[in-house]
This record gives structure tokens, sequence and C-alpha cells, in this order.
């Protein structure tokens, strides 16, 4: 018992669980909106095409250091975002499409830009790479300062766009013709939610951003109708998740945090579409069974009657 | 035969093999189930490395396409509760194996090569060093060999199911009334999905194959509506992105995958602008036309309910046009200057009047707006 409690209670282990609880959080509430708004794939395709401006921030600065590579990944996030929205604005082709197509075109994009630095000589071009696919075990308490500043902005920006951004996710149309600005709105939560992956992406890498934008908020979705509780409940698994997530990775010998956090939410989320009550699997047969007793006893009654 | 030619015949044969299933998951916006199965075959991959402990083994393939299956068998049944939507439940689950994937490798293979790197680019550059040996004699790459067959199945399976594959992508409701399983059909068209990834990644890495998955099908897209059309147009396009791409790696000595995937985004970008109907050009065009068409006949129609009234001076008077109508001063001139070489109107004194030709012309174009 005392080994687990020293074990958990080392410095490295506190500030990887912090961090992980903070971007499980923000991640938590930015990504019930792309989960309400059916994007929740922009994850996915926003964290792959990171990694040109990741090699480009590198190449044009020679500097490694972690504020040069996310101003980077920022911008090329954010041009692989406007890429989408205006693909999918300007002609027929689908939001999944035009994801695929610009998350891969740019990560190839990437990969040749890789293999250019990879050609200079001198090995400081070593780990961009690992840049996107992140490591949570080396989380600084620096990159939770920037993570801690940079949710709050985050959230900031929830509060005060609150009622523009429910209605916007639910019924952009109706946003429309009451006189905001659905372009503006689009754009402005797209950004957000570039910044979200961006600041994750260094320490939990890809898949686990895609992984971090979506689960959260489909767990919380089971539980209630109401968006600033889903909202609420959502940030409460993701960081739950994430602490559990880094301890028990510091506790059971070789397992990864990062996978082992998408682990943690993922039961979360089979745990919440199980037992959820009213939209829950089981509370929902229990209730078929009822109501199939009930017509039952019902039919019995009328055949007494004929 | 000469290992740059095999390298460049591997990619074409790899490229359109892709782009052929890649039609129908853009058609039925499953276009990310790819992205979600070239993640999870690492999973596939990883437990047959545990039951035959070899990784050249032929068994690995056939797991990672079995553990595609999988993905899209969880994927749907999540689907299915209604409780989680369907781009939800796809990165709830791919996210999940392919994390399962990484525990199992650093925990039980730590000593094997057998990392999620190295699926993220493949490896066609040593493609040339495993030979085919028939009889003793070396008959070129066997990678060719494999990429052939991917590409024969691909277009053997399409060419015999092509019907039901039309039906079920375009109305499923109408497959199933017809006697075709669309479920059969679905887990078919993914399982030739998966085998293609698993076959493409080994070449080209994980990440790139829905490159070739995507880009080619999105840009037919946009280019033709007609099924089969879009199936030659797709196959062509990964082809030519796969030369146009080999030359560029070659030429700036860089990543070979990578260039073809940056190729697919400039062929797709090139037809995305200049494309005859969708493209960007061509759809800007076409709205300035009508704009144009729209105010002229606006003004034509306004100028006939005034023709001979009291207020006709006031309606149609040449230099107040442009405020009357809310128009822009430019845009009012272009409308006049263009009605007037065409000989619909004239300017009388500083008014406008419809010339005969015009009369006939706008009351003609009436009728045929309001009495259908």
């Amino acid at each position: 018992m005392m080994d687990i409690l020293s074990r958990l209670n080392n410095y490295t282990t506190i500030v990887v669980a912090l961090g992980a609880a903070v971007l499980g959080m923000i991640s938590g509430v930015i990504g019930s909106y792309s989960v309400i708004r059916k994007q929740s794939l922009i994850g996915d395709g926003v964290s792959h095409s990171a990694l040109p401006g990741v090699v480009l921030a590198f190449m044009m600065t020679g500097n490694k250091s972690t504020e040069v590579l996310l101003l980077g990944a920022l911008v090329a996030g954010i041009l692989a975002a406007g890429f989408i929205i205006g693909i999918v604005k300007n002609s027929r082709i689908k939001f999944d499409s035009a994801l695929a197509l610009v998350m891969s075109v740019f990560f190839g994009t990437g990969l040749v830009l890789l293999s250019i630095v990879q050609k200079t000589p001198d090995s400081a071009q070593a780990g961009l790479s690992r840049f996107i696919f992140g490591q949570v075990s080396a989380i600084l308490k620096r990159d939770v300062y920037i993570m801690t500043i940079v949710s709050a902005v985050l959230i900031l920006l929830v509060i005060l766009f609150w009622k523009e951004f429910k209605l916007f996710s639910f019924d952009p149309e109706y946003a429309h013709t009451l006189g905001f600005k659905p372009m503006r709105l689009n754009l402005l939560l797209m950004l957000m939610t570039v910044f979200t992956i961006i600041i994750g992406l260094q320490t939990v890498g890809v898949i686990l951003m895609s992984a971090m934008l979506i689960a959260p908020g489909v767990a919380a979705r089971q539980w209630t109708d109401r968006l600033w509780l889903m909202i609420v409940l959502s940030a409460v698994f993701g960081a739950g998740a994430g602490v559990i997530g880094a301890f028990s990775s510091s506790l059971a010998e070789k397992l990864p945090t990062g996978p082992a956090i998408v682990v943690v939410i993922s039961i979360i989320v089979l745990i919440s579409i199980l037992i959820a009550p009213n939209r829950g699997l089981i509370s929902k047969a229990l209730r078929r069974r009822k109501s199939k007793k009930g017509w039952l006893e019902k039919g019995v009654k009328g055949g007494d009657i004929i | 035969m000469n290992p740059q030619l095999e390298i460049q015949l591997i990619a074409i044969f790899i490229a359109t093999a892709c782009a052929l299933p890649g039609v129908f998951l853009v058609l039925r916006k499953m276009t990310m189930m790819s992205d979600s199965i070239s993640h999870t075959t690492l999973l596939g991959i990883v437990l047959a490395f545990f039951i035959v402990h070899d990784l050249s083994s032929p068994f690995l393939v056939v797991g990672a396409a079995a553990m595609g299956v999988i993905t899209v068998w969880l994927t749907e049944s999540l689907h299915k509760t209604k409780l989680v939507s369907e781009d939800s439940s796809i990165g709830i689950v791919f996210p999940l194996l392919f994390s399962i994937a990484v525990i199992l490798i650093s925990k039980y293979a730590g000593s094997v090569h057998l990392d999620s790197d190295s699926v993220l680019e493949g490896d066609l550059v040593s493609a040339p060093f495993y030979r085919l040996e028939l009889f003793g004699v070396s008959i070129g790459a066997k990678y060719i060999y494999i990429s052939l067959f991917y590409l024969i199945l691909n277009i053997v399976l399409i060419a015999v199911f092509f019907k039901e594959l039309k039906v079920s992508a375009f109305d499923p409701m109408l497959a199933s009334v017809l006697g075709f399983s669309p479920i059969l059909l679905h887990y078919g068209l993914m399982s030739l999905v998966s085998i293609t990834a698993v076959g493409a990644f080994e070449a080209v890495g994980s990440i790139l194959v829905i490159a070739f998955m995507a880009g080619p099908p999105v840009t037919a897209y946009l280019l033709t509506d007609d099924l089969k059309k879009m199936l030659f147009i797709s196959g062509g396009m990964g082809a030519l992105n796969a030369v146009l791409g080999f030359q560029l790696a070659r030429f700036f000595d860089v990543s070979i995958s990578g260039a073809m995937a940056v190729m697919t985004g400039v062929t797709f970008l090139i037809v995305f602008i200049f494309a005859p109907q969708r493209g960007l050009i061509s759809i800007a065009l076409r709205r300035k036309r009508q704009k144009l068409s729209f105010g002229m006949l606006n003004l034509l129609i306004h100028l006939l309910s005034h023709e001979n009234s009291e207020y006709e001076t006031r309606e149609a008077e040449h230099c107040s046009l442009a405020n009357h109508l809310h128009w822009h001063e430019g845009y009012a001139r272009k409308i006049v200057d263009k009605l007037i070489i065409e000989k619909l109107i004239v300017v009388e004194n500083g008014i406008l009047k419809l010339t005969d030709t015009g009369r006939t012309y706008t009351s003609n174009e009436y009728s045929k707006i309001f009495n259908n």
C-alpha cells in the first residue's frame, strides 16, 4: 500500500496527471460541440494536418522549442480546417471526404518536408515526427501552464458565446435567420477546436487527441439532454480519464500513458451507454419489457370482455 | 527490370487498386472508415503476430484484414444503438483498438521491431530487394506481383458486383427490395477495403492509404455524374498521381509516398478550380452570368409594366435608374449597355424604351415565368 502511494506521490506522476486532467477537461468541453455538430472526426483530421507546419517551422527557424513548433502546428491546423470548410462550401463534396483528403495530403506534405530535413547532417531534426505522436509521460510543468492558460481562455469564450454556440450547434439555419453570422461562428468554433487539438498534440499525440475530443462528449450525452450539464459532465469524464490513465500507467509496468487514457475513457463510454438512465441500453430494455408486460395484461383483459 | 521502374509499377498498381473501392466509400459517405481501418489493422497484425511469432508470415495480412472487418462491425454496432452518431462511433472505436495495439506492443513485444512508426511511411524504396523466383530464376520484385494481385482483385470484384454495388450505394432500400442483401454487400465492400488497405500500407504507410482511397474518387466526383466514368477517372487519377508523385520524389530526392500524396492534393486542387461544371471558376462565371441575365430580365419586365403609363418618366429615367431600382451604378450601366447592344431597348430623351423586338421578347419571357 505504501509502495503504491509513494509511486503515485511522485513529482513526474503528479505533473503528468495534472496535465492529462487539464487536457481531458478542455477537450471534453470543446469536443462536446464537435460531437453535437457531427464533426467529431475533425480532431483526427486537424491533428494529422499539423505535421507539415511543425516541420516547416523547424526548417524556417532551425529552432525546436515547443513554442515555435506549436505555432507551426497551429498555422497548418488552421489552414487545413480552412481548406475543409472551403471545399465543403464550394462543392458537393461531403465533410468526411474533404476531411480525409485534406488530412492525408497535408500529412503527405509533412512526410516530404521531413525527408528534406532528414538529409541535413546535423541531428537536431530528430524527434520532429515524435512531436505530433506525442508522449504523455514527457509533460513538463511549463506545458501544464500553457495548457491551463489556453484552456482558461477557451472556457471564457465558451461562456461569452454560450447562447450563440448553443443555437448554432443545434440549428444553424435558425441562428442565421436571427441574424447571427454562421460563417463567423463556424470559424470561431473551428479555431477553438484547433487550439485545443494543438495544445494536446505534443503531449498526447494524434490518436489520443481524436479520442479525447469525442469520447467524453459521447459519454456525457447519454446522461442528460441539457447542453450545460453535458459539457460539465464531459469535462469531468475527460479529466477523470486523464487522471486515472496517468496513475494506472505509473502503477503498471510498461503501460504507456496515452493509450491507457484512451482505454479508460472508452470504458466510461461503454458504461454510460449501458447504464445511463432513460437513454441507456439497460433502461431501454427494462422499459420495453415493462410495456410488453403491460400490453399483455391489457390483452388478457380485452379477451375477457369478448 | 530496373528497380526504379519496378517501384513505379508498384506505386501505380497500389494507387489504382485503392482508388477503385474508394469510389464507393466516397459515395456512401464512409471515407473516414478507411482512416479507421488503416489504424486498427495494427491490432490485427499484433494479435496475429502473437499467434504465429513470425513477422514475415502472410498470416499477419489475414489478421489485419479480419481486424478491418471487425472494426466496421464494432463501429456499426455502436451506431445501431442509436445513442452515438456515425462519425463519433468511428472516433471511439479506432482509437481504442489502436491504443490496445500500442499497449500490447509495449508490454509484450518490446524487443520486436513492430512499432507505429514503421506503419507510418511504408517501405516502397526497399521493395525491389525482395525478388520473386520461379524455377530458380528471378522474375522481378515480389511486391509487383502482390500489388498487381490487389489491383486485379479489385477490378474483378467490382466488375462482377457492379450492379449490386451501384444500387446499394445510391439506394440501399431498393437494393434490399430487389433481393441483394445490403449487409452482405456492405461487409463485402468493407472486406475489400480492408484487404486493399493492408496491401497498400506495407508500401505507402497507413495515413497515405487514405490519400489514395479518398483523393482520386473525390476528384472524379467533381468531373462526372456517371458511376462507371467515375470509376475509370478515379483509377486513372490514382495512376497519374503515382507517376507524377514518383517523378517528383525522384527529382527532388524526397519521400516517395509523401510526394504521391502531395500530387493527389495538387491534381485535386486543379480539378477543384478548373473543372468544367463544378469547378470554382465555372461556378463563379455561371453565377455572374445568372446575375446579369436576371438583372436584364428584371429591367425589361419593369419597363414593360410601366410602358405608356403616367409614371413612365419617373420609372424609366435613364440617369436615376440605378437609384430607383436600388442597384449599383456599375451593375445598372452594364445591364443597360448590354440591352442596348442586343437592341432590346433604346434611350429616347433620357427615357428607356422597349424596342419592338424587346417588347415581344419580354412578354414571351414573362408568360414563360408566370403562365408556366
